[in-house]
């Protein structure tokens, strides 16, 4: 480093970083362009408030992925956790509404319901990765499985559905606003926060990078590698309960087709924004950034007929790879 | 902790295996195999629904019949099924509701060559020498009776938009005789896109119809699920009394609606998930019966209204 700052290096490093990390922002920026030029109803208040809201859910659990991902994990049950903790929270709240009728209290039995669920689904996760010594991969696409058909056989094949007066009190969580902005816009951005302070300034962040970028290394620096593990699947265990609590007042219905391929597009919102596959690297920021991308492609489509229907897959695909590329052209 | 995860993981086990054995008759002269996709979605959810109760109800009024059911998840797992009903089971007849029809054709060919006696529910397989009863669902007719109620709602002039299905031969045939259908009339559709059977595409690709379009008459969504985010979305921003929608296939919460005589979902068109229990049925009865039944049976698209909605109500189904 002394040798790169006497030769004048240093600056150009600085450059290229900074083209890298603004990397997803640029290409976001380019999308809200591109959107208006074809749309400009794309600028409209209703739909940016469509976007950000629909974007909240895949936002707040890649959150979570991108502890798990820079820990050097990965988790590719969230999308069947998410279906899984919607129908047990849709019966115990339709239980609870006999008991305690359909006000506030079955709805907030219905929330706890939903945290205590993540935190034990995430713990099984990381206790069967740490302690039973199996890969992430393995572990987690069994409980992908596993949680899917939970729930496909509690809903009888179809659709449970919430009991009418509870959706009543409960429909505000996801269609209030407040000052303009949808309830899980503001959600979603508090949890943003709270996880860039985690991540960036506690030592449980540092700790992740550390066991990312070298797990042997953290495991001789005495670092707590299984416990700081199994925290970071819990976390995805609570994001994604969050997620599901924003989620099930939207519809207020859970089915085996809930939250299918959510995995894959919180992965994707992960590398978008930034952070390395393998690990040790990432930020939170890149991911909402990565999320948001995910979110607008969709709407981009529905909002022309430029393209055919067909090839919306095609389409999405070359801009996510456009957009990673665009990411890392800055740093070779 | 290891010995722990492993025990959680026996019990876990043992739990689920418990849920599943049900005692085998001892007696049996028959067995019947029943092939169906997995509740992927919800129709097939319902198809799952009525599989199961009309298995069995039949097993208990049939001592002499065994029957064996086995969900797939995609047209490869079915063939392996179908290899599984015959090796293992040995079974004297198949009622299959297939996923696709090409790939399926030639593995029920075989089944049909060992002696098997060849029941198709809704799709039909590529060459219908095979079966010895069809029992066809009609997908272009959905379409067709669908259009027929838009034309005549809309005197034949509007602008609307379409929601369709999972992009298959099902999706298309229905799409298909809607457009034959409103060709000739004033009828637009401002556009379509793909909602894939599903509550919350149908919310969210109905959100941004709603953002692209001020004025839209009417929705075909084609699917009761897609329906019920199509109306979210239409209530969320106010605009439920601009339009209607008319979805598909006869799903409890919208026939509820018909019958309270909602203004936003007037009709549904059947393309009823208990067709596999006539298939079922007509299956038994044919060796039940002295004279043989055989042949086609088509289960038409019937428009439910407001009139005759209680007729196509079950409350149980979870579809």
């Amino acid at each position: 480093m002394d040798l790169a700052k006497k030769l004048g290096l240093d600056d150009i490093e600085l450059n290229y970083g900074t083209v890298k990390t603004l990397g997803p922002f640029i290409a976001l920026v380019l999308l809200f362009i591109l959107a208006t030029a074809i749309n400009p109803a794309f600028l409209s208040a209703g739909n940016l408030r469509n976007v950000f809201a629909r974007t909240a859910f895949i936002g707040i659990i890649a959150v979570g992925s991108t502890f798990v991902i820079i820990a050097g994990g990965i988790d590719l049950s969230v999308g069947s956790m998410a279906a899984f903790i919607s129908g047990v929270m849709i019966i115990v709240m339709n239980a609870a509404a006999a008991n305690f009728g359909v006000g506030v209290t079955t709805v907030v039995i219905g929330i706890i319901t939903s945290l205590v669920l993540g935190f034990l689904a995430g713990a099984f996760n990381g206790l069967f990765i740490t302690k039973g010594g199996i890969e992430p991969f393995i572990v987690t696409l069994g409980t992908m499985g596993i949680f899917r058909s939970l729930v496909t056989y509690l809903a009888d094949g179809g659709t449970l559905s919430l009991d009418f007066g509870v959706r009543a009190t409960y429909r505000p969580v996801y269609y209030q606003l407040i000052l303009g902005i949808p309830v899980p816009v503001i959600v979603f951005g508090i949890i943003a926060i709270l996880s860039t302070i985690i991540l960036n300034k506690t030592s449980f962040g540092r700790y992740c990078l550390a066991i990312g970028s070298n797990y042997e290394v953290a495991k001789y620096s005495a670092i707590n590698v299984p416990k700081v593990r199994t925290i970071t699947f819990i976390l995805q265990g609570l994001c994604v309960a969050v997620a599901t609590i924003l989620y099930v007042p939207r519809l207020g219905a859970a089915s085996a087709s809930t939250g299918l391929m959510w995995e894959l597009e919180a992965i994707a919102a992960v590398i978008i924004g930034g952070t390395a596959l393998k690990g040790g690297a990432g930020r939170i920021w890149g991911t909402i950034v990565g999320a948001i991308i995910l979110t607008l492609i969709g709407n981009i489509l529905n909002l022309t007929d430029l393209v055919s229907p067909y090839l919306n897959g095609t389409v999405q695909g070359l801009i996510i790879i456009g957009a990673v590329m665009f990411q890392r052209s800055g740093s070779n | 902790m290891r010995k722990l995860l492993t025990g959680i993981l026996l019990i876990s086990v043992l739990f689920v295996l418990g849920f599943a054995a049900t005692p085998v008759m001892a007696e049996e002269e028959m067995t019947i195999g029943v092939s169906i996709p997995a509740a992927t979605h919800g129709w097939t959810g319902g198809v799952n629904y009525w599989a199961e109760r009309t298995v069995d109800k039949l097993d208990e009024a049939n001592p002499h019949i065994n029957f064996v059911l086995a969900t797939a998840d995609g047209p490869e797992e079915q063939i392996n099924d179908l290899e599984d009903l015959h090796a293992i089971h040995d079974i004297d007849a198949l009622v299959i509701l297939p996923f696709e029809s090409d790939p399926l054709t030639e593995p029920v060919r075989y089944l049909k060559e060992q002696g098997v006696f060849i029941t198709v529910v809704d799709r039909g397989l590529a060459d219908p020498e095979i079966q010895d009863i069809y029992v066809a669902g009609d997908n272009p007719g959905m379409g067709r009776v669908s259009a027929e109620y838009l034309i005549d709602r809309l005197d034949g002039s509007g602008d609307i938009v379409v929601l369709r299905g999972i992009p298959t031969v099902i999706d298309d045939q229905r799409f298909d005789a809607f457009m034959d259908e409103i060709e000739d009339t004033d009828i637009n559709v401002l556009d379509w896109e793909h909602a894939n059977w599903n509550r919350d595409d149908g919310y969210e690709v109905m959100q941004d119809f709603l953002t692209r379009f001020d004025q839209i008459d009417a929705v075909w969504s084609q699917d009761d699920d897609i329906s019920l985010g199509v109306i979210e979305a239409i209530k969320e921003v106010g605009r439920e009394d601009e339009m209607f929608v008319v979805g598909g296939a006869g799903m409890v919460e919208i026939i509820e609606r018909i019958m309270d005589g909602d203004a936003l979902t007037p009709v549904t068109v059947t393309y009823p998930p208990d067709m596999i229990s006539a298939g079922l049925e007509i299956t038994v009865a044919h060796f039940n019966s002295e004279a043989p039944i055989l042949g086609e049976f088509i289960m038409s698209a019937e428009l439910i209204t407001q009139d005759n909605a209680e007729m196509y109500y079950y409350p149980d189904s979870p579809f």
